[in-house]
């Protein structure tokens, strides 16, 4: 080496701001390497737009078309009627017509229907009778979020559909009662509704994972030594590795809630900038969990194991797949301690209903607080040491 | 800063433990200001433990010391400013490019000219050209001189290099060994650990440390004298013959072939005389009084401690 020749030139060192300064080369050394991870890069942009295709066209709960059967037990003009108006409502296909118990059960058990309404004998008798008998509907109960979207939408289309065929008084009542076999799921209403969740579930999974491996990582490849043995302080890694991300999930936000609007027809009745405020804590507050997750554990499987173990109460516990209202008192209790349960609440209730901040205070003071708890376990856990 | 008298490291007693194993046993060293300290030892015999310590990364049990006149338990943060650490496996980011790498440490010690810095150092380290190559596409040679220059960047007044030229051809250890004397001769102080003899040989002092005990320290002549080791340098046929006869008879505490010569030494002169006498007239063998090399003397250190600690 010509260090003889040239003797460095001996560089100023500023001690101001010292905190910025190094939280800022943390910051930009973590911006070059996620540039440079073509994989995570894709997976940025990837991840949230396959997601949401999948679910957002999967989880599709107004369904169409279902396979369905009639027991017809008489044979009379009402049950045509009935069945005709049915099946103009396109929830409905009638592939099979029976005539015996057996083989209808047969037919729902097999998969082949989804759905079965029997007509009872005596039926159309018993309408003009009075007696408001009842239509049986019977749903495959291995589907209920398919179903009961069904079921709640059979009392209005029957009662439309028949305006012209029966003699309803005025106020209108129905002649007949709809017994349905399914529980009624008010969480499955439709793509409305799972838009604005996936947002939430999304960037959980992104955002937890990112930040969950960053500290492994270093550790892993023998930088984490170097690290350490400069003078940079653990809060000051934690800025610098959480504040790029604060970005990336700032972008995949921007990008499914586009997508759920362009797309899905989602609409933002609510403030966009409240959204995007309250969007970038909820990422915050991920991000700061997903790096707690990475000062406990060992390697990265281990915080690959561990996001997961997050991940999943806060998909079943937060209100995404079963409505909140309905969990026992323990889950409810769980579920307010997840970051999800809160943005969903403040997603759904930005976008569908137009919430305003003050409705949303508590949701947004509990993300702060978990935020706050996880960002201090993560500083008092750090290592500053190889001990 | 009690930086007056002229000591980088002075520490006392310094003992630590892995899960019940004490891989270093109370140990005691100084280092001069602006001198070059080689740290030797085998392999697990506690050097890289001893240099975490000393740069705050690890806290010792028990024992204390400053370093650069700083407490090493109390005052790791001031420590770290101005140490640079070279750890023995490659420790900067693979993913960044020459330039952010130095970048990076220039930033993250508050250079104010942090890109300016590192241009200085590229230039410095003839790696002009290849600034955006990324550091883990470097051939072993450059890493090791890319990792030097980082720890050099935030002119620090000590460096501790862990074991820095294992695996580096001959012309860059030596290129790396003139590089460090530069930096000595700037008033820079070095702990280096290596397990060269070469290299051993071009520090001013030298320490040995196994099985975490600090079993031998000082000059190269210091060591070498101090051992009071005889050795014998004997040429000729059937060497192997000769080797094994030897081994073990009193006096006779180290046989070690050395090329086409073999080296038979001992500490008490006498016993061991008394074990040579027999083929010291053997026709076809050549006899002669040498000075120790300080291999000999390590290797015959070695080979007590392990007797003594294992």
């Amino acid at each position: 080496m010509s260090a003889v020749d040239h003797p460095a030139p001996a560089h100023e060192i500023r001690e101001r701001f010292g905190f910025l300064r190094r939280s800022y080369a943390m910051l930009i050394k973590e911006f070059i390497q996620l540039r440079r991870d073509r994989v995570s890069f894709a997976m940025i942009v990837m991840l949230p737009v396959m997601q949401l295709m999948l679910f957002g066209y999967a989880i599709n709960t107004t369904p169409h078309h279902l396979p369905s059967a009639v027991l017809l037990q008489e044979d009379s003009d009402l049950a045509r009627s009935i069945l005709k108006a049915l099946e103009n409502t396109a929830y409905f296909r009638f592939l099979y017509e029976v005539h015996d118990v057996e083989d209808f059960d047969n037919l729902l058990k097999s998969g082949k229907v989804l759905f079965g309404v029997e007509i009872p004998r005596g039926f159309e008798r018993a309408v003009r009778r009075g007696d408001r008998p009842a239509l049986l509907v019977a749903a495959d109960a291995t589907d209920p979020v398919a179903a009961s979207s069904a079921i709640g939408s059979l009392g209005m289309v029957v009662q439309t559909a028949l305006k012209h065929d029966l003699y309803i008084g005025d106020p209108p009542e129905m002649p007949f009662e709809i017994r349905a076999h399914a529980r009624y799921n008010p969480a499955a209403a439709s793509s409305l509704n799972i838009v604005p969740g996936l947002v939430g579930t999304i960037l959980t999974m992104t955002m937890l994972i990112f930040t969950a491996l960053s500290v492994t990582r270093e550790v892993e490849r023998g930088t984490m030594e170097s690290l350490l043995s400069m003078p940079i302080k653990p809060v000051e890694v934690m800025f610098g590795k959480i504040i790029p991300y604060v970005l990336v999930g700032f972008v995949q936000a921007f990008l499914i809630i586009s997508i759920g609007v362009g797309l899905f027809g989602v609409p933002v009745f609510g403030n966009l900038f409240l959204l995007a405020l309250l969007s970038t804590l909820f990422i915050t507050t991920n991000l700061s969990i997903g790096y707690t997750i990475s000062t406990l554990v060992q390697n990265q499987l281990q915080a690959m194991q561990m996001s997961m173990m997050f991940f999943l109460p806060s998909i079943l516990l937060s209100g995404f797949m079963f409505p909140f209202a309905g969990m026992p008192a323990w889950a409810q209790y769980v579920g307010e301690g997840l970051p999800l349960t809160h943005y969903l609440r403040i997603v759904r209730a930005i976008m569908l209903k137009g919430a305003t901040m003050e409705n949303l205070r508590y949701d947004a003071l509990a993300l702060a607080v978990l935020m706050l708890i996880a960002m201090t376990i993560a500083v008092t856990r750090f290592r500053r040491t190889l001990d | 800063m009690n930086g007056g008298n002229g000591i980088a490291i002075d520490v006392k007693g310094l003992t630590k433990s892995f899960g019940g194993r004490e891989v270093v046993h109370d140990l005691s060293m100084q280092v001069k200001r602006g001198s070059i300290y080689g740290f030797l030892g085998p392999n697990g015999s506690g050097k890289t433990t001893t240099i975490r310590i000393l740069c705050g990364l690890l806290t010792p049990d028990s024992g204390e010391g400053t370093c650069l006149g700083y407490d090493i338990r109390r005052d790791a943060e001031k420590i770290k400013r101005q140490v640079g650490y070279m750890t023995q496996r490659f420790s900067l980011y693979q993913d960044l490019s020459v330039r952010e790498n130095l970048e990076f440490v220039a930033r993250l010690y508050g250079l104010a000219d942090a890109r300016g810095a590192a241009r200085d150092m590229v230039k410095r380290l003839g790696l002009s050209g290849r600034e955006e190559q990324l550091a883990g596409e470097l051939s072993g040679g450059w890493k090791q001189r890319l990792a030097l220059g980082a720890c050099t960047l935030p002119s620090p007044k000590l460096l501790l290099l862990d074991e820095p030229t294992a695996g580096v051809d001959p012309k860059a250890r030596r290129d790396f060994w003139n590089e460090i004397h530069a930096l000595a001769a700037d008033g820079l102080t070095v702990l280096v650990s290596t397990h060269y003899m070469d290299e051993a040989e071009r520090c001013h002092e030298i320490a040995y440390i196994a099985y975490g005990h600090l079993l031998a320290h000082g000059t190269v002549e210091e060591v070498i004298a101090k051992s009071a080791l005889s050795t014998y340098t004997v040429t000729g046929e059937d060497l192997n013959e000769l080797a094994a006869a030897l081994t073990g008879k009193p006096g006779v505490d180290m046989v070690a072939p050395f090329g086409t010569s073999l080296h038979v030494s001992g500490r008490d002169v006498a016993a061991l005389e008394a074990s040579i006498a027999p083929w010291r007239e053997r026709s076809g063998l050549h006899w002669q009084k040498s000075h120790p090399s300080l291999e000999d003397v390590f290797i015959e250190l070695m080979s007590r401690s392990k007797d003594n600690f294992q």
